[in-house]
């Protein structure tokens, strides 16, 4: 088979202008008037200037990490935000006007009646197994066995369907018998197809399908229209689409943080080779998810390649070389990987310091900003890691000391976004304001 | 009995449980096997201080000592009495469900011959009271990933306060944004970082009573 997301394309970076291009020149955006456009493009340039490593930004673009924080800061509960559009809306323009933050967060929550209809089993949310004031919270199991590995990497697709879906939306049961799509090639196989999808079982679970996709498009339609509203005003998004290391998919929500490590014994072959067949699915769904939404980041959590949580030598083998590829192949089509990088990376430093200058951006939680200005600033543009602990228990003029230091050591001649290492849920709201007014502040290159 | 130490000491899985059912066919002491397993993970336990082991190391040296202690347990007789055992109750706090760190930490603290009672996840601070006045732990663990977390924390800690039992126990926080300054917050005894320094640390302690 052809080697493929190995090396970056001639066009890589001619590619990566172009997307820049239309992610500023916001082509859809209806701006309030020419002030909130140019605000818009002068944010953007910020950003991009601190992608490229070109010439050192104007200033720091200040883009903490919204988590639920608006939700809290609004005064509604999160059974409100999953529930209630209109609640939810107000609550993040509310945030985003207030604090005039470089760039916008859309609402990390699904609408709570989709999953409702779906059954949805992967987490508990607000009313639905957690209080009504409490975030949806995601159970760990093991939703693929250990000797399933081979029907994973024969058709992730058809394993998705016809295994994994049936035991994370309860409603979907019958997906289970959905046939294999490549079994269905001539006159006489439109009838093993279309069998399945009369059964009353399949009629049920495509009413539940249908329902929970209008669900979702009601729910989109508030969310695209604060977005706009925000935009309008003058500030851009800070990502769009979303994919995932496929160690991650495998480890998070198939086999579980125990599976997962114990496979890495017992099943070596059969996860290196899953995490490569869910690769170019990975780097699809990545190119896809930002199609969509015009932008030119997708955000990419990454989880179990934290410090402590794999050797370095486990890191290199069974979680870098598909992430990298996941990188290089979303790089050669012109978009900036947003690698958030939860836990520690102190560890991982050199080795993940092998992606194309100016290509990506990695964010971190709880790594030693120093030591990763050092180690990763000639290539890549790095981006946090303000503690969300002090936000919530600290002072004022704790967080002002914290923010001034962080931009010294993480900040110096560009190539840093200031944010936050987690989502700000908890956070008291002086801190926050602080905060950001501290990196305003400190964080200014040219006056 | 050499080789079995080896096995284990190296992740070979497959070999230390042959060999371990070899030595028991063979009519070897339970009891022996046992103290071989101990002094293998000694092994383990000194790569992972020096760095070359790691989380997952720990999760399949202790999934082969289960299996290993699962097929010795009907051959001894006489329970060890758990009488003076080391107590270490663990429970993820009020508001929080996750359970992944909570379940690691559980695991390796078994691992090294802990007596460990799981309350589960959100569990209120009067269960947590509960459980301390039935259990009667020397440790107690609270786990919690959400920020939303550090406020049961401390209201756990309060409620362990106000049930005259803060001096009996020693308190340890860990899981996702916690930090030393959310154990000042929350009135805890110690912040552990990752699983692997909550099991030292518990060690720590339990020696030095």
């Amino acid at each position: 088979m052809k080697e493929r997301f190995i090396q970056v394309s001639a066009d890589a970076d001619q590619r990566q202008e172009e997307r820049f291009k239309i992610w500023l020149a916001g082509e859809n955006i209806p701006f309030a008037n020419a002030d909130a456009k140019a605000a818009y493009q002068e944010r953007v340039t910020l950003i991009r200037d601190a992608i490229q490593l070109k010439k050192t930004p104007r200033r720091i673009a200040v883009c903490p990490s919204a988590g639920f924080f608006p939700i809290q800061y609004a005064g509604i509960s999160m059974y409100d935000a999953m529930y209630d559009y209109e609640a939810l809306k107000k609550a993040f323009e509310k945030y985003q006007l207030d604090l005039e933050l470089d760039a916008y967060n859309t609402p990390t929550v699904v609408p709570g009646k989709a999953l409702d209809i779906l059954d949805y089993k992967l987490y508990q949310w607000p009313g639905h197994g957690v209080a009504k004031e409490r975030e949806y919270q995601f159970v760990e199991d093991e939703y693929m066995k250990a000797e399933e590995y081979q029907e994973l990497i024969d058709d992730p697709t058809a394993f998705f369907l016809n295994r994994f879906f049936p035991r994370i939306f309860g409603s979907l049961k019958a997906f289970e018998t959905i046939p294999l799509l490549p079994g269905i090639n001539e006159i006489l196989l439109v009838n093993p197809f279309t069998r399945p999808f009369g059964t009353e079982p399949m009629k049920k679970a495509l009413t539940a399908l249908t329902q929970a996709g209008e669900e979702t498009l009601r729910f989109l339609a508030a969310v695209g229209e604060v977005g706009g509203k925000v935009m309008g005003r003058g500030f851009p998004s800070f990502s769009g689409g979303f994919t995932k290391a496929p160690f991650d998919v495998i480890g998070d929500s198939l086999r579980g943080t125990k599976g997962i490590m114990l496979d890495m014994f017992r099943y070596p072959d059969e996860l290196k080779e899953a995490c490569e067949r869910l690769t170019p699915i990975m780097v699809k769904y990545g190119v896809n998810s930002c199609r969509a939404v015009g932008h030119i980041m997708p955000f990419i959590p990454l989880h179990k390649g934290a410090d402590g949580f794999l050797s370095d030598e486990q890191f290199q083998t069974f979680y870098w070389p598909t992430l990298r590829k996941v990188i290089i192949g979303l790089v050669n089509e012109g978009f900036v990987p947003q690698l958030f990088a939860e836990g520690g990376y102190n560890q991982r430093l050199d080795v993940i310091s092998d992606v194309p200058k100016g290509k990506v951006v990695w964010w971190f939680d709880r790594t030693d900003m120093k030591k990763a200005k050092e180690k990763l600033g000639h290539v890549a543009c790095i981006a946090g890691n303000f503690p969300v602990d002090l936000l919530i228990t600290g002072k004022p003029d704790e967080i002002r000391a914290y923010g001034k230091q962080l931009i010294e050591s993480a900040g110096k001649d560009g190539g840093y976004i200031f944010t936050t290492g987690a989502g700000m849920q908890g956070a008291k709201p002086a801190n926050v304001k602080a905060m950001v007014q501290a990196a305003k502040e400190y964080g200014v290159y040219q006056k | 009995m050499e080789d079995l130490i080896k096995a284990l000491i190296e992740m070979q899985e497959a070999e230390a449980i042959r060999i371990a059912k070899e030595l028991l066919a063979k009519g070897t002491d339970p009891m022996k096997i046992l103290e071989a397993c101990s002094k293998a993970m000694e092994g383990v336990g000194s790569r992972f201080e020096k760095g070359e082991y790691f989380l997952p190391h720990l999760m399949m040296a202790g999934e082969m000592l289960r299996q290993i202690s699962n097929m010795i347990k009907p051959l001894i007789k006489e329970e060890k009495s758990s009488k003076g055992k080391s107590k270490y109750l663990i429970g993820t706090v009020k508001g929080d469900i996750h359970d992944i760190g909570k379940n690691i930490v559980t695991f390796l603290l078994d691992a090294n011959g802990l007596e460990v009672k799981d309350i589960g996840i959100d569990q209120a601070p009067e269960k947590f009271v509960e459980g301390i006045r039935e259990f009667q732990p020397q440790i107690v663990g609270m786990s919690g990933l959400l920020t939303l977390a550090f406020d049961s924390m401390k209201e756990t800690v309060q409620a362990i306060k106000d049930a005259g039992l803060r001096d009996k126990v020693r308190i340890m926080i860990g899981g996702g944004q916690c930090s030393e300054q959310v154990k000042e917050y929350a009135g805890a005894d110690a912040y552990a970082p990752d699983a692997i320094a909550g099991v030292r640390l518990a060690k720590q302690w339990l020696g030095g009573k």
